[in-house]
């Protein structure tokens, strides 16, 4: 068990090519982090920066209070998990969790007491003499995870865990590696470019882009207060509808309808979650959606269309019948402002209701 | 799935016949007395002759010093066989591991470097390797025999090849498991390349077997020699009007056969069960 501190990190690859850019994230012990962001935007290097996979070339990585950047990865005291399993194809279930520990010199009692209680808690304790081929996806990460959790290290690192999962078996993965980390209470960094995963796991999330930072907090705060167009469009799903909009005497226009709103001017980016809008009652001020296409989920259906020349989607019960344009009322307490220029959020205050 | 029809058998057989016929001549004409054969030409049935040629091929002392037995020389080509083999695979395993694994200046260089030296078979360098045995004294020892055979490149070639296909997840799952570079060599690569190594000693070991030339410049002491020139010093046996022992090329030819498909037969199941057996 140990804080993790990030600081500074940067990492810049033979040839040139600058991953990450100066990165700070400070872990709490038993804090479950996870990394997210589209792909190429510098998760993994960050992960394996921490792993000790990958050289860093500027800042500090402290693991408790010990300045790792110069550690190998064997003594850094982590376990990770690979994509791919990364399971050694020749070694069975059980000498595969055994592996590390006896590299350790750990002594053969504790080795087996160790393995079987891996296997005890991941229920892979009648796998334990198969090789990895003769076993499923899911049990082959069952499995590694298993070697991560025989070395009682101070942090688990997940690169991607799931993402050679099945959609329904990536449900149920997740929520045991949730379970699991706080049985165990073993710090986790978690990569992932899913935000859907990383909204269920993370105590706190990172959101990464092009190598830098766009925003830390807990789940819930980054899904209400997007501190950025960028995270906005990437944390929620379906994605935030982001419209043009302009702030004028303390109103907001968009679509000939204005809202009273104080603390911006000009120009603005308006952010529209589609759950949040719902159809105006008669007589409420309302923009005109056209609607040009319906995805049918089930238990929601999304109605894509046109407020004037900007499209919006809006989430909608499906016992709501459908017309060719469809009144929309604002949500007053919901609306996100970004800046037209740098995308960078904007705190506005709703006046109180006169 | 093709339905296997008689047809395509019977042209299995036929071709197994026709390959496998010189093979059963030679044999069964090994039965036979050397006057037998003079008068009578090859035969294909078997002769009463079998354990008197066997029996004298291997254990009667023959040659110009007298000292010299085909089981002697079968033991000799065995130690070149087997021992070029192995070196060859435990040499250009380490080349092609240090070459894959570790970062170092001119890596890249170096491997074109030893890969062009495909391009040089041994006829061309034998007179510089010759003289540098002779200088070393290594003439008519085993190590001259084997050693400057195992400087070529096919093998690390092969096993660069298949380390490159190995996951890069693996050699990182062992580096946070604490596994240095020498474990990870034989406990991962090692065991990993099982069906690779089985290849290369089926290719290598005929190879070696099958060396005549570099024998018959590095030996002169009949202790040394290989089966592949005790075959032929039979025939050159012409002493006045003698017949030549026809029996004895035939068995000696045959007992050549022998430990070459010995370890194909072997090494090819090991080979096929690591060809179904891995994944990915
Ligand atoms: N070994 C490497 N050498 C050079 N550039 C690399 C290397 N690995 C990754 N990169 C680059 O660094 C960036 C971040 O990669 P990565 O951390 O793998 O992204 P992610 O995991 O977020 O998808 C990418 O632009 C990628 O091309
Ligand atoms: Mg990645």
């Amino acid at each position: 068990m140990a804080s993790i501190a990030i600081e500074n990190v940067v990492k810049t690859y033979a040839g040139g090519n600058t991953a990450v850019h100066g990165v700070s994230i400070d872990i709490k012990d038993g804090e479950f982090i996870v990394l997210v962001g589209p792909s190429g935007c510098g998760k993994s290097t960050l992960l394996r920066m921490v792993a000790g996979l990958e050289s860093i070339s500027g800042g500090d990585v402290r693991i408790g209070d010990r300045k790792v950047n110069d550690l190998d990865p064997a003594d850094r005291d982590i376990a990770m998990v690979f994509q791919n399993y990364a399971l050694y194809p020749h070694m069975t279930v059980r000498e595969n969790l055994a592996y590390g520990l006896k590299n350790r010199k750990t002594p053969k009692a504790e080795i087996e007491a160790r393995v079987a209680e891996a296997a005890r808690m991941l229920e892979i304790g009648q796998y334990l003499d198969r090789k990895p081929r003769a076993l499923s996806g899911g049990q082959r990460q069952r499995v590694a995870m298993g070697r991560a959790i025989v070395r009682k290290p101070a942090a688990f690192l997940f690169d991607e865990p799931l993402s050679n999962l099945d959609a329904k078996l990536r449900v149920t993965m997740r929520a045991e590696i949730r379970k699991l980390q706080k049985r165990l209470g073993t710090t986790s960094i978690y990569v992932t470019h899913d935000q859907l995963e990383a909204m269920t796991l993370a105590d706190r999330l990172v959101v990464l882009n092009a190598g830098r930072i766009e925003q830390i907090g807990a789940p819930l705060e980054i899904y209400h207060k997007p501190a950025s167009t960028f995270v906005a469009s990437f944390i929620g799903s379906p994605a935030m509808n982001l419209v043009d909009a302009r702030v004028e005497g303390g109103m907001l226009w968009f679509g000939g309808v204005s809202v009273p709103l104080a603390g911006a001017q000009g120009p603005v980016t308006l952010g529209l979650r589609a759950e949040d809008l719902r159809l105006a009652a008669p007589g409420e001020a309302a923009v005109q959606l056209r609607i040009e296409h319906v995805e049918e989920l089930g238990a929601q259906r999304l109605v894509h269309g046109m407020v004037e020349d900007q499209s919006l989607t809006i989430a909608l019960s499906p016992d709501i019948p459908l017309t060719d344009t469809l009144p929309i009322a604002l949500p007053r307490e919901r609306l996100h402002l970004f800046d037209a220029v740098s995308g960078k959020r904007i705190e506005t205050r709703v006046p109180a209701f006169a | 799935m093709h339905r296997t029809r008689p047809f395509d058998h019977l042209i299995l057989i036929i071709g197994a016949a026709l390959l496998v016929l010189p093979v059963v001549v030679a044999f069964m004409t090994s039965t036979y007395t050397a006057a037998q054969i003079h008068t009578g030409g090859l035969q294909i049935l078997p002769g009463g002759n079998f354990t008197e040629t066997y029996s004298k091929v291997l254990t009667q002392k023959g040659g110009f010093t007298g000292q010299i037995t085909g089981a002697r020389m079968l033991m000799n080509s065995m130690i070149l066989g087997i021992g070029f083999a192995l070196g060859k695979i435990v040499l250009s395993m380490m080349a092609a591991y240090a070459i894959v694994y570790f970062r170092f200046r001119f890596a890249t260089i170096m491997f074109w470097v030893i890969f062009t030296t495909l391009l040089l078979p041994l006829e061309v360098r034998i007179m510089p390797s010759y003289g540098v045995m002779s200088q070393l004294g290594l003439l008519n020892s085993y190590t001259g025999l084997i050693v400057p055979l195992l400087a070529s490149a096919t093998g690390t070639f092969y096993f660069r090849q298949f380390f490159k296909s190995i996951p890069d997840e693996l050699l990182e799952a062992a580096r946070i498991d604490g596994a240095g570079p020498f474990k990870f060599l034989i406990d991962v690569i090692v065991p990993l390349s099982k069906t690779m190594i089985a290849a290369i000693f089926i290719i290598m070991f005929v190879y070696g077997w099958n060396q005549y030339l570099w024998p018959m410049l590095m030996t002169t002491d009949e202790s040394f020699f290989t089966l592949m020139r005790g075959i032929k010093s039979i025939l050159q046996v012409w002493i006045g009007s003698q017949i030549p022992d026809y029996n004895e090329a035939f068995a000696l030819a045959v007992l050549a056969i022998i430990p070459p498909v010995a370890v194909v037969v072997i090494f090819q199941r090991w080979f096929i069960k690591g060809l179904t057996e891995s994944d990915k």
